[in-house]
């Protein structure tokens, strides 16, 4: 039994974060983040050549072939240098569904087009009521009639997505949507007719955020991806491999904001000495380290779960989010707090934490959520023995 | 990455589990919840000293000294199957987790010949004297002297807040044995009969209303030099192998029992009313009893990952004030939750027949009070990290 990374996944942390050092520093991070998409052609090859965008999955559509945790080493790196873009959406999202869903020749064209990295896509799943409760999605998928003017056996979706990461640059989207009442995954292209995708800035600076409609938007037979339960397994399994490498970015995260308020503690003198020498500041960094720690150990736990498909995995992915998302918004509060007024200025790279801190806790169900998931496995399956003699009676 | 057992832990886990089925006292929640305090400590020594015979006890401690020789994976291991099992712990915590580890890590051949054997079986409890009135958080300003006096030194002084030390047949004694130096030169630490002449034992009265723990007065206690631990005056490194093990170990124990309540709370919330329906239905508990369960895990996973460290590096770092803070604070959160879950039942103490578990729940609130002052304070646990793992400079 060994709680750590081994030799070979500590090296792919530590190349990962020798490269974004170099292709990915704060200026380029910063420069994206002006640009419409927060997208970079050039970057996402490269992390192609890395062969990230493909990193758990089967070498046979071109993927890596990496597990959880070695995925979780290379996203806490993201995470640390900010890497805008839409990896996560792409990658985690897209990716896990297509490989958990797609049949063979749905495999061939779009998963490997993300793993070879000529292809960005995303998830369209949230709908007015904000939820990522897979009951909640109401988008309409109509079967379309034998016969008409539109093909046989496709389908025509109308309604609302919102909150879609990274549709603006999405080649295809994912869209979860209702087929008679039954939970459907339809691949949809990007520039489909009468698919409208607008902006909805948010905090986060380096992602964006969309709200997509769609009117009478047809999809062909081919694209639908899963039915029923099929859909519903898909969807689950994307959902928790993507929160999984979130909280490894947020991990990420929450190194470089103890890094960056160290640093400065220990230089920014008052009194004649430097701030770190004052207990109120040494605490709150003390703090801040004790965050990153917890979450850093419920991360690779949560990822060694997943990756041994055991079924405590679920709630530790759950732990992990639930945790992470305070953490992070925490810390990055102390990070502020301890660099005073140059923490709150706009050049100081804090608030592009603090602000991805907030996306990240949203994303994919926050510290709330994720403790009603807890407490369904703690509470809801282990009914007491006085219950149980009770039922028995 | 890799938590499933080797072949040789599965091995482990598997004799210990069967070993555990037909051994654990199924009369310990009855002595936990209405036994007093001596009677409790009682039932523990004869526990422990079912554990040293059936060869479980000390499990990573060498074999030539009555351990089992094993690693440190399968000692955690053991905590975890005694905890599953519904073990009670062991008797001799001070010795086992504090005081055995620092012979294991300065005594001679002969003080672990004589010595740790003992720690295991429970025939000799141990209590640690290193706490004085005026010398806490400032521990380096202890004044116990030890002066020499031909082949022993004379002890004279005065420890606090010692716990167990009205249970203890030895005490680890931090002294100063260089009447003129200063703060960390010149400490002797000393392994002290507490039988010997002019040790007197007095009993403090703690905020929980028990005397866990107690003062002791040194009047000329002759204690034969051959009972230092380490080198005549570095006292004081042999004092800071005890605090290491005490900032990495006793969590895990203070992790496993505070599941075991979280359980009980669990178990509680779902016979309980409130708002008209079951408590453990009511979307604020439910928040509730998750959040202690989050912090728990990260507990848990805190310290599987330090011990892997440990084993890479040899021996507990100044990241164990991160454990230390960790559990400490996480036990006073999840106190006041189950105070609050349970409602006004929980006050009520023992003896009073309306209260749960017989003022378990009242009792724990209270002594959680005393987590973040033992085993050094949080603030001075944040001091450490600040100081010491972030390298941030010394305010003091
Ligand atoms: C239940 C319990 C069991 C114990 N068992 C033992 C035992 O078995 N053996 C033993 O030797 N001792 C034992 N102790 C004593 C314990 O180690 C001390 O109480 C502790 O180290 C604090 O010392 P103090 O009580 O003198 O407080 P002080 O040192 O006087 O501290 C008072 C307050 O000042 C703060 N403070 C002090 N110095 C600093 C600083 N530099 N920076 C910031 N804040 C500071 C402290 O954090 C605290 O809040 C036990 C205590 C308790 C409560």
């Amino acid at each position: 039994m060994h709680f750590g990374l081994s030799e070979t996944q500590q090296a792919i942390k530590n190349s990962a974060r020798q490269f974004l050092a170099a292709e990915c520093p704060m200026p380029q991070v910063r420069r994206l983040m002006e640009t419409e998409t927060a997208f970079d052609t050039a970057l996402w090859s490269k992390f192609a050549e890395q062969g990230w965008t493909g990193i758990i999955f089967p070498e046979k559509y071109d993927g890596f072939g990496l597990g959880m945790v070695e995925m979780a080493a290379a996203l806490e790196e993201m995470g640390r240098a900010l890497v805008p873009g839409p990896f996560i959406s792409t990658v985690l999202l897209a990716g896990t569904l297509l490989d958990h869903a797609g049949n063979e020749e749905q495999k061939r064209k779009y998963l490997s087009a993300i793993c070879r990295g000529e292809a960005r896509s995303t998830l369209a799943l949230l709908e007015q009521s904000a939820s990522w409760d897979l009951d909640a999605v109401q988008l309409e998928g109509k079967g379309l009639p034998k016969g008409g003017s539109l093909p046989d056996g496709g389908y025509q979706l109308n309604g609302e997505k919102l909150f879609v990461s990274d549709a603006g640059i999405a080649d295809f989207l994912l869209v979860a949507a209702r087929i008679e009442g039954e939970l459907a995954v339809l691949i949809v292209p990007g520039n489909a007719p009468g698919l409208e995708k607008m902006a909805t800035p948010g905090m986060d600076l380096t992602r964006r955020l969309y709200r997509v409609s769609f009117t009478n938007v047809v999809a062909s037979p081919e694209s639908l991806l899963g039915r029923g339960e099929r859909a519903r397994q898909a969807l689950e399994a994307a959902l928790e491999v993507s929160c999984l490498g979130l909280v490894a970015e947020m991990v990420g995260g929450l190194q470089s904001l103890v890094d960056l308020t160290v640093a400065y503690a220990k230089t920014r003198k008052q009194f004649g000495r430097p701030i770190g020498t004052f207990q109120a500041v040494q605490h709150q960094c003390a703090d801040m380290l004790a965050l990153l720690e917890g979450s850093r150990s419920a991360l690779y736990y949560a990822a060694w779960t997943l990756s041994e498909n055991d079924p405590a995995a679920r709630t530790a992915i759950s732990v992990a989010k639930a945790y992470a998302s305070e953490a992070y918004r925490d810390a990055g509060n102390k990070s502020i707090q301890v660099q005073g007024g140059m923490g709150f200025t706009w050049e100081n790279d804090a608030h592009l934490y603090y602000r991805r801190a907030k996306a990240s806790e949203i994303a994919f169900g926050d510290a709330t959520y994720h403790r009603e998931r807890i407490a369904q496995s703690l509470i809801d399956r282990q009914p007491s023995k006085r219950e149980a003699s009770l039922a028995a009676d | 990455m890799d938590l499933n057992l080797n072949p040789q832990e599965t091995k482990f886990r598997d004799e210990l589990r069967a070993w555990l089925q037909s051994n654990v006292p199924d009369d310990w929640e009855r002595h936990r919840l209405s036994d007093s305090m001596e009677d409790r400590f009682q039932f523990l020594c004869a526990w422990q000293k079912r554990v040293y015979e059936a060869g479980w006890a000390g499990v990573a401690w060498p074999k030539e000294y009555g351990g089992r020789g094993a690693s440190l994976m399968e000692q955690v291991i053991f905590t975890q199957e005694m905890a599953a099992a519904g073990a009670p712990p062991m008797a001799n915590i001070l010795g086992l987790a504090l005081i055995g580890p620092t012979i294991v890590a300065f005594g001679t051949e002969a003080q672990k010949k004589r010595y740790l054997a003992n720690i295991l079986s429970g025939e000799e409890i141990w209590c640690q004297g290193f706490s004085e009135p005026n010398a806490g958080s400032d521990l380096a300003g202890l004044r116990t002297e030890a002066l020499l006096d031909g082949d022993h030194f004379v002890v004279n002084g005065q420890k606090v807040w010692n716990s167990y030390g009205w249970a203890a047949d030895w005490c680890a004694l931090v002294t100063r044995s260089d009447p003129a130096s200063q703060k960390h030169k010149g400490l002797t630490y000393l392994l002290v009969d507490m039988k010997s002449p002019g040790v007197e034992v007095r009993p403090l009265r703690q905020l929980t209303g028990e005397s866990e723990f107690t003062e002791l007065f040194f009047r000329d206690v002759r204690v034969p030099a051959e009972n230092v631990l380490g080198a005549v005056g570095d006292g004081w490194n042999v004092a800071l192998g005890t605090l290491a093990h005490e900032r990495a170990t006793l969590g895990v124990s203070a992790q496993i029992a505070m599941r075991r309540q979280l359980d009980r709370l669990v178990e509680l919330s779902r016979e309980m009313c409130r708002n008209g329906h079951r408590a453990s239905e009511d979307p604020l508990v439910r928040q509730k009893l998750a959040q202690s369960y989050v912090e728990n895990e990260v507990l848990r996973l805190n310290q599987m990952r330090a011990v892997s460290k440990i084993i890479q590096t040899g021996a507990p770092g100044p990241e164990g004030s991160i454990l230390k803070i960790g559990w400490s604070e996480a036990n006073q959160r999840f106190q006041a939750t189950a105070q609050e879950i349970l409602g006004p039942y929980a006050q009520l103490t023992e003896g009073s027949d309306l209260a749960i578990d017989n003022g378990a729940w009242s009792y724990s609130y209270l002594r959680a009070r005393g987590n973040t002052i033992e085993a050094g304070t949080s603030e001075i646990q944040r001091n450490i990290i600040g100081q010491h793992v972030l390298g941030l400079p010394k305010s003091y």
